[in-house]
Formats: structure tokens, sequence, C-alpha cells
């Protein structure tokens, strides 16, 4: 056994290695053909050929022919405002010619050529409202036509002689990975077994054994003194490479290239069409949940109701969350994940997802239906009879890959008051900030009107975008896992389960009761309580566990050794009812 | 204003402070010479095998002492001095007192064994023990443990789960079968075997020997066997830890004795949980109780008495818990190893060997008198609610699906036990009550 364990071991560590080998071993060559595929702007395509030596030269790091793209971008848009933008001594000549009160016609002063007459026409779009104004001097009237100006090379030659930072971002990616050359490349399906193949035939190997090793049972020996589990110096490694991988996948794609080249077999096969970073990513997702699902159903293997549970999220996530939706695309079809909700699927009310799933027919609008349907009636029903747990630890993704990629880690939570206190705050405003957002977002879809009380309603959704989505979620939610535990997000973070919360709180069936007076306060329950919820402190008392951040995983239950608590939908009354402690009958406790 | 001092802070000692909290504004001061706070003894075992360390077995956190006006004192006391209310510490200043708390619990029994004093023999009750435990085990080959209780049950699993070979001898003929029915004992014996253990039942210990540099090498066994190992666990039972109480002319016999009350021939000095002996018993109950349960109980009457409100002792019908390796076992009224006069009884086995319950009731008028369940958790309020009413087997049987415990989803075995009872006592049919489990409608 302990043979068969550590070749898993090395297995997977092999696997792994070559994961990281890949990332770092790709060579880049930019041909004519890829500028053609990616760029099609004739002229872009020319300025950019012009701008930069990259052309047919084979370049050995992703960092430097990265810095190439960004370094030819900046020389195109410099070259192209010098070209087309309005120059000073343009505006000055300006200033001059109109004393007093600003006249349109003046700007013939540019000349007649095509670029004038560019310079011409954008100075129309941009500063025809200023046409017969009044200045009260020279000084005001150079800043306005300067804003002008500016405002004409931010907004107009940038985007559309030049690259903005969108288009750069983009390009920077799929030029990158387009140019990518070598053995991942030219062989990726080979890639998919060397990593995947021997990371998940290691990962069995290493965790199938443990179903002989004991009889079943709670079997948290040695956790706190593993170096990975304790926060030891492999749990910060791991987490500092989670942190590392969201950081790359969210604001660096350039750089992980070969990693998508090497699923694109893999999404060819599912959809048809090649692999995005997110098909990775949701591929990377689902193998962890499955492959640790399995850890986990063998670990609890005592248990029916982490079994059932642990098969729920990992078909929810296979299902709903990776192949549906992938597999709508491919029948040209919106993507969707059924079993996402608003909001923590912040951008169901999106513009662009409202108009895909307008224009998709009878299927869009059930779409759009069902996710409004989830949110009003779905939420509170469910909750009232199973509490948030329908959602949080059966169905959702990120409880998916929390109970399953994240239960090593889940003694990691701070318990403290002071942490409670905080998570109660932050969470709600993440809810209120998630309301505000998309307020402000529908607000914009219906009036057309982008600003809200001076502020733009796409500036606040960038924001909600990168610092709640992908920084929080992301980059917080898991690359904390062995530092904070495993739910992180869900506890501080995420806004859906703030609403279940609300709802499990005051209106619900469930709780956790607590078995007479049968407690003595050994400390596993809260120990393993991967919400941080000081489940003893309820216990010991007699009292039920009412808590709006309890998911019901029911992992207190499993590791309590003496039959204390129990997850129970029972009648609402009685549900706050005074603490409990059966066996004293001289004395009646009061809380 | 009263200034009450606790000797103590396990689970007697400080349930007491933080109710006499709760009831009043007396001062509070607590002395322990083992720990700075409260932690839970019965979560020992959990911290060796590292499922939690030592601050997750503190129920309460730091700030709650401080925020609840509880003065904790880190010290061991060397004397009470009882006619001028006054104790005297071994590093701090003397402590005057207006009612004095003892609550020093037990140490383990050592039977002047020979060699039970070597390095690398231990007891399992202190911290102080699992850090000489931690000490004594790394590294080891074989450990020895004596006594076949709850500790070295405890003991036993601690060495297993860092895979330390552990030898168990017991002295009775099946594992804890002076508590325990032979039914069960015969089941738990089988599952601690299961876990590799070397149990060697009707065994004791003759020897402890030592190698060179005074540390135990090996044991010799009654029947004359040696068995080398570097550790031994005494584990035959604890007795009151009243050392400095007896020299203090407080009335002791194998406790501090008590009265109705906790209080001692002392007036104002009270003595509660495991060191506490009262001198004429709860009906029913033994003189000592060494549980965490009845400590805790003990605390909370105490408290009740000290504020004013003068209360008997007087615990309900008797429960406790435990867990033998992965077998939960939990116990409601009394079933004794060796039925009664009066008593008959139902024993009902899972084919797995893991799974039992064990009625017992009175022959002749049926009323339930006790029970034990492993492996399968039932709720207390309704056993409780049972003995109250002096409920009869039958009721008890009907109910059974009331009382399940256990997390959804779990097997459900009322129905196989209430056929197994009918099939035993055909002169009466219990027909269970409640409605069927989802698990049960699916698959039967």
């Amino acid at each position: 056994m302990k043979v068969i364990k550590s070749i898993g071991l090395l297995m997977f560590i092999a696997g792994f290695a070559i994961f990281i080998g890949t990332f770092f071993t790709a060579n880049y060559k930019l041909t004519a053909d890829i500028l053609q595929q990616q760029i099609g702007d004739q002229d872009k395509i020319a300025s950019f050929e012009k701008a930069t030596s990259l052309l047919g030269q084979t370049v050995t790091s992703s960092f430097n022919f990265v810095d190439q793209l960004d370094a030819a971008f900046a020389k195109v848009n410099e070259e192209k405002l010098d070209q087309f933008g309005i120059t000073e001594d343009e505006i000055s000549g300006l200033v001059k010619q109109n004393e007093g009160k600003f006249n349109i016609s003046t700007i013939s002063l540019f000349g007649n050529d095509e670029i004038c007459q560019y310079k011409q026409k954008t100075f129309k779009d941009y500063g025809g409202w200023l046409d017969g104004r009044e200045f009260s001097s020279q000084e005001d009237l150079n800043n306005q036509l300067t804003e002008v100006a500016n405002n004409i090379k931010k907004y107009q030659i940038i985007n559309e002689k030049g690259f903005d930072r969108y288009k750069v971002k983009d390009l920077k990616y799929s030029l990158t990975k387009a140019s990518s050359i070598g053995p991942v490349k030219s062989n990726p399906s080979l890639f998919i077994l060397l990593t995947y193949g021997l990371c998940i035939i290691g990962a069995m190997l290493y965790i199938l054994p443990k179903m002989k090793d004991d009889p079943p049972g709670i079997k948290n020996n040695g956790i706190f003194h593993s170096a990975m589990k304790n926060v030891g110096w492999l749990g910060i490694l791991t987490g500092s490479f989670l942190i590392l991988f969201y950081i790359v996948l969210y604001f660096y794609p350039e750089y992980m290239t070969n990693w998508v080249i090497t699923v694109d077999p893999l999404s060819q096969f599912l959809k048809g069409s090649e692999a995005g970073r997110f098909f990775l990513y949701g591929f990377i997702y689902t193998l962890c949940i499955l492959v640790m699902g399995v850890r986990m159903i063998i670990k609890y293997r005592h248990s029916k109701y982490q079994i059932f549970r642990t098969f729920s999220v990992m078909f929810f996530q296979t299902a709903f969350a990776f192949l549906i939706p992938e597999l709508l695309l491919r029948l040209n079809q919106p993507y969707y994940d059924f079993k996402n909700i608003w909001p923590l699927n912040y951008n169901f009310f999106f513009d662009n997802n409202l108009d895909t799933l307008l224009a998709n027919g009878t299927l869009g609008i059930f779409m759009l239906v069902w996710g409004i349907a989830l949110i009003i009636l779905g939420v509170p029903f469910f909750v009232y009879f199973f509490g948030k747990r329908w959602y949080c630890s059966w169905v959702c993704g990120c409880g998916g890959l929390a109970e399953t990629l994240g239960d090593p880690f889940r003694q990691n939570s701070d318990k403290t008051l002071k942490a409670w206190k905080v998570e109660r705050w932050m969470v709600h405003a993440v809810l209120a900030f998630a309301i505000v957002m998309t307020g402000g977002v529908l607000y914009t879809y219906f009036t057309g009107s982008s600003q809200i009380l001076g502020v733009s309603s796409y500036d606040v959704r960038s924001v909600y975008g990168a610092w709640i989505g992908a920084g929080f979620a992301g980059v917080i939610g898991t690359g904390f896992y062995p530092l904070m535990g495993n739910r992180v997000w869900c506890r501080f973070g995420c806004p859906l389960a703030a609403y279940l919360g609300i709802v499990q709180r005051f209106k619900s069936r469930f709780r956790i009761t607590t078995n007479g007076g049968q407690c003595i306060s050994c400390g596993n329950c809260s120990t393993y309580c991967e919400m941080g919820i000081d489940v003893r402190w309820y216990a010991q008392r007699g009292q039920n566990i009412v808590r709006s951040s309890c998911v019901g995983c029911g992992v207190c239950s499993s590791v309590c050794p003496r039959g204390v608590l129990n997850l129970e939908n029972k009648d609402p009354e009685g549900r706050f009812g005074e603490p409990i402690l059966i066996g004293n009958d001289g004395v009646k406790l009061s809380s | 204003m009263k200034q009450i001092v606790i000797i103590g802070n396990g689970i007697a000692g400080i349930t007491a402070a933080r109710h006499i909290r709760k009831l009043s504004d007396h001062q509070i001061t607590v002395i322990s010479a083992e720990s700075d706070y409260f932690w839970s003894r019965t979560a020992l075992m959990y911290i060796y095998m590292g499922h939690m360390k030592q601050k997750h077995t503190q129920p309460y956190e730091n700030c709650f002492w401080k925020k609840n006006r509880i003065n904790l004192v880190n010290d061991f006391v060397n004397t009470i001095d009882h006619s001028n209310k006054k104790l005297l510490l071994e590093k701090h200043e003397p402590i005057a007192y207006d009612t004095l708390i003892i609550a020093t619990g037990a140490k383990p029994n050592k039977f002047g064994w020979p060699g039970q004093d070597l390095d690398g023999v231990s007891g399992m009750v202190s911290l102080q023990d699992l850090e000489y435990i931690e000490k004594y085990t790394s590294g080891i080959t074989r450990g020895v443990i004596v006594g076949g209780g709850l500790i070295g049950i405890e003991l036993a699993e601690m060495l297993s789960s860092r895979n330390i070979p552990v030898s168990m001898l017991v002295r009775e003929e099946q594992f804890w079968d002076n508590m325990l029915p032979k039914q069960e004992a015969t089941m738990i014996s089988k599952h601690i075997r299961e876990h590799h253990v070397d149990l060697r039942l009707q065994t004791e210990l003759k020897e402890i020997l030592a190698d060179e540099n005074g540390r135990v090498k090996a044991v010799i066994t009654g029947d004359g066997k040696e068995i080398p190992c570097q550790f031994v666990g005494l584990t035959a039972g604890v007795s009151p830890n009243i050392d400095i109480v007896k020299k203090s002319g407080i009335q002791t016999k194998r406790g501090v004795l008590v009265d109705e009350f906790m209080e001692t021939n002392i007036p104002d000095v009270y003595a509660i949980g495991d060191c506490a002996e009262r001198r004429v018993p709860v009906p029913g109950r033994a003189p000592i109780e060494q549980v965490w349960y009845t400590g805790r109980m003990m605390g909370e009457t105490v408290a009740k008495t000290i504020c004013g409100n003068k209360t008997e002792y007087l615990p309900g019908h008797w429960f406790n818990s435990a867990k033998f390796f992965d077998i939960e076992y939990q116990t409601y009224g009394r079933v004794w190893n060796v039925l009664k006069e009066n008593e008959a009884e139902f024993y009902w086995e899972h084919a797995s060997g893991k799974l039992a319950m064990h009625f017992v009731f009175d022959k002749d008028t049926k009323q339930f008198l006790g029970l034990n369940t492993f492996g399968i958790r039932l709720r207390h309020e309704t056993f409780d609610k049972f003995l109250k009413q002096k409920a009869d087997i039958y009721t008890v049987l009907e109910n059974l699906r009331e009382a399940n415990f256990d997390p959804e989803f779990f097997q459900r075995y009322e129905s196989e036990i209430v056929e197994t009872f009918n099939k035993a006592h055909p002169e009466k049919q219990v027909v269970l009550k409640g409605n069927k489990s989802l698990m049960e409608k699916i698959f039967g």
C-alpha cells in the first residue's frame, strides 16, 4: 500500500512539474499569417510590422515576446498620435485666429490633405459644440482646445488608427497563443496525458489505498503536524502558487498560453473551437472537484450525508458548470450556467448578457426567466425548507471546490469573535456593492445614460469585476485556502451567501440541534467548521445553532465524538428556544 | 461582596466560576498550576493525534476571563489554612478567601508495581502528562498500556495514530467488562483488535523493567511473558487528587467528603468534581463520580448555593458517552455490566459488529431502566423523557424513530431492532410509530 501511494505521489509531482515546465518552455514565432488572422485591419498590420522586428524571429521567452509586443503597440500608438493628432502649434494657430469667440470654420488652417481632413473631421465630432462660444481669455480657449485634442487622441485615434488598451490586452494574448511553437503546440494531446493524465492517475493511486488503511471513521490524524494543512511551509508554498495562478489567469493571461494550448484538443472535441483561458480554468476546476471529491468520499465514507453531498457538488460542477455551457456554445446557444445565481453571478444583468439572452429566442427568454426566478423564488423557497446548504454545500461551484479541494484546509478558518465581526460587515458590504452596481448597470441599460450622480456605471462594474469578481472570489477566495481556510470567499465576500444567509437566519426550518447534555466541549466541531463558527459555544450550553453563515456541510456533526450535533429541518417553532442542558435536575439553568 | 477562590480550572471549577459570575458580583479567583486557561481535558487525546492544538481545546477565548472578571492565577496551592481562610501558594503571596471551592480533579492510579516510576512510564490526565507522553513516545517501537478503561483505549488510539504498535494489558475477560455487559465488551474488544492493537485480556502487569539509563525497556506480565517496549501508560483508573487537602484537616476518605450541598466539614469550604466524595451518595449513584458531566453539574449547583440559593446536588437520570476508536457510545439510564435480579434485557447487534443497542427493563413491570447504544446516535431528550415518565420497554421501542439522532440519509435500523425484539418477545407485538425516513422509503 505504502509503495502504491508513493508511486502515486511521485506521478502527481511529475505531472505537476511538467505542467509548470510547459509554462516556461515555449518558443514564439510571429508570422504575417498570424497578424492577418488576429489583427485583420490591413493599415494596422502594416503599421505594426513597421514598428517591430519580431516578424519571423524565434523568441525563446514569453516575457521577452510579450515585452516586444508591448513595445510595438506603444510605438504604433505614438506614431499614430503624432500623425493624426492636432498639434500644439495648430492649437495656438486657432487661438490666434479666434479672439473672444470661437468660429469652427477656422479649422481650415489644418490644411486639406487626407490627414488634415481627418483632423478636421474628428475636431468637428469632438469639438463641434465649441462653435460660436465666447471665451473670456485666450488661455481659456487654449485649454478647451487642448482638452478636445486630448479627447480625440484618447478616444478616437488610439481606437481607430492604433490599439486601445482592451485591444492590446486581447491581442497580446491571442498573438502569443498563435505564435507559440514547440512540443506543446505540435502535440497538445500528449501533454494532456503528461500533465493532467499523470496528475489524475497519481492522485488516484495516492487516494484510493486510503480505503484499506483504516476502518471507516473520522481520521484527522496528524493534521496539525502537517506542513501542508497547518499553514506550514508546504501550505504557504501551495497558497502562493494558487495566488500566482489566479493573478496570471485574470490579469496576465498572455503568459499562460501554453497551458491553454494543451487543452485545445479537448475544447475542439467539446465545443468545436479553440480553448480560451476560461475553458482551461473550467477544466482544471472540474478536475480538482472530481479528484478531490473522490478523496472526500473516501475520507467520510462512514457518513452517507457527506457521500451524497459530495456526489452532488461533483455532478453540478461537471454537468451544469462545465459541460452544458460548452455544449450550448456548440449549438450556437448562449453560454449559460443554469445553477449560477445573481449576485454571485454578478454579470447576469450586464447589457451584453441581457442582449444575448433576448436575442436567442425561446431558450434565451427561458434562461432569463429561470435566472430571475432562482433569485426571487428559488432562494427563499429552498432556504426556508432546507437552509442555505441546498446551494452552498450541495450545488454551488465555489462551494464545490471548497468542499473538495479545500477540505484539507477547513481547520484554518479563524474562529475568533473578531473574525465574526469583520465577516458580518464585510459580506453584507459586498452584497450592498453588488446591488448598487447592478442597479447602475440596469439604469444604463434602460435609459442609455451611463452617468449616475457623476459616476459611470461602466466604471463601477469594472471595479466590481476586478476587485470582487477576480480579486476577492478568485485570488483571495482560492489562493488563501491553505492560509485562512477553504471558505474565505464564501464567508467574507460572497454576496449570494449573504442573501441566502439573511433568509436562513430569519426564516427557515433549518438548524443544528444539540443533543441534551452530551457535549464535552472538546472543540472538534469548532476546529473543523470551515465557516469559523464557534459551534462548541452553542453545543456546550445546549443551544440550537442558527447562524446565517452556516453552509450546512455537516462536518461538525461528523467529527463530534459524542453524537451531539445534528443538522435538522424542523418546525420553525422552538428554533430560537432557550438553551437547555439536560441532566441536572436540581438546577434550572438560565442563559 | 465575597472573595471566592476556586482551586482547579477544570470543568467543575470553571463551571462554578462562570455560574457564580452569572448570579452575582462576587470576586472570583481561579488557581491552577496546570494551565493558564481552561481547556477541555476530554480533548487531550486529540492534541496528541494532531486533530487539534491545545488552543482549540479552550472553550472560551482568552479575552473571556477578563471580560467576565474571573481572575486567573497560575500557581500551585501548598497549604489550605482554613482557620485563617487563607491559601499559601508556591510563587504568589497568600490569597485570602471567604468561600473556597476545591476542584482539584483526579490523578492516575498506581498500584505499587515495581518500576512504576521509571522514565517512560506515565498516566494520562494532565497537560504535563501529555508533554511527557509526547517526549517519551517519539521514535519508539512499542508502547504498553496497562488497564482497559476509557483512558486506556484513548491512549491506544493515540499511539496507533502515530503508527506505534500497542500492547494493551487488560485484567478483565473483555475490554471494560466491569462497566459494559459482556456482549458490548466483546464487540469493542474485537474492534480494538481490528485497529491492530495487541489486546491481551486477563493479563496483569507484574513488573516494569529498566534499561541501564533507568528508562523502560520491557514489561513482564502476570503470566511471566516479557514485552519489549519503551513506553508504559498506566491507565488503571483515577483517584481524587487530594494531597493538599489531606494535610489541611478537611475531612477526606478516598475523596474530599461533602454533604448534599457539596460542602465539606469546614463551613464555606466546598468540594466538587472528580475530587469530591459524597458522605451519603445520591440514591442509585456512586459516592465518587468522575465524569465530565457530573463535574459540570456540581459546578452549576454549588454556584447557586454560594450565591445565596442553597441547592442540593440532584443529578437527573444517568447518562454518559464515549468513543471507542470509530464506535460511538451513548448510554441513558443504567445498564449494569451484570443484570440485577429484577432486570431483563434485550440486546441487538448489527451483522457488521459495529452497531448495537442494549435495553434493560424491569422483568415484571416492563419499566424501561436503561440503554447502551453503539454506532447509532440517540436523542438525550427523548430518553430522559422515557426515564422520567417511567415508560415501559414497549413504549420506548415504539418511539425509537423519534429518538434517532443520526445525520440525514444514514441507514435506519429501527425496523430491524423492533422485529428482533418481537421475535424474542412474542407475547406482545411492538409496532413502530412515526414516519419512515426518506432513505427507508426509497430503499425499504
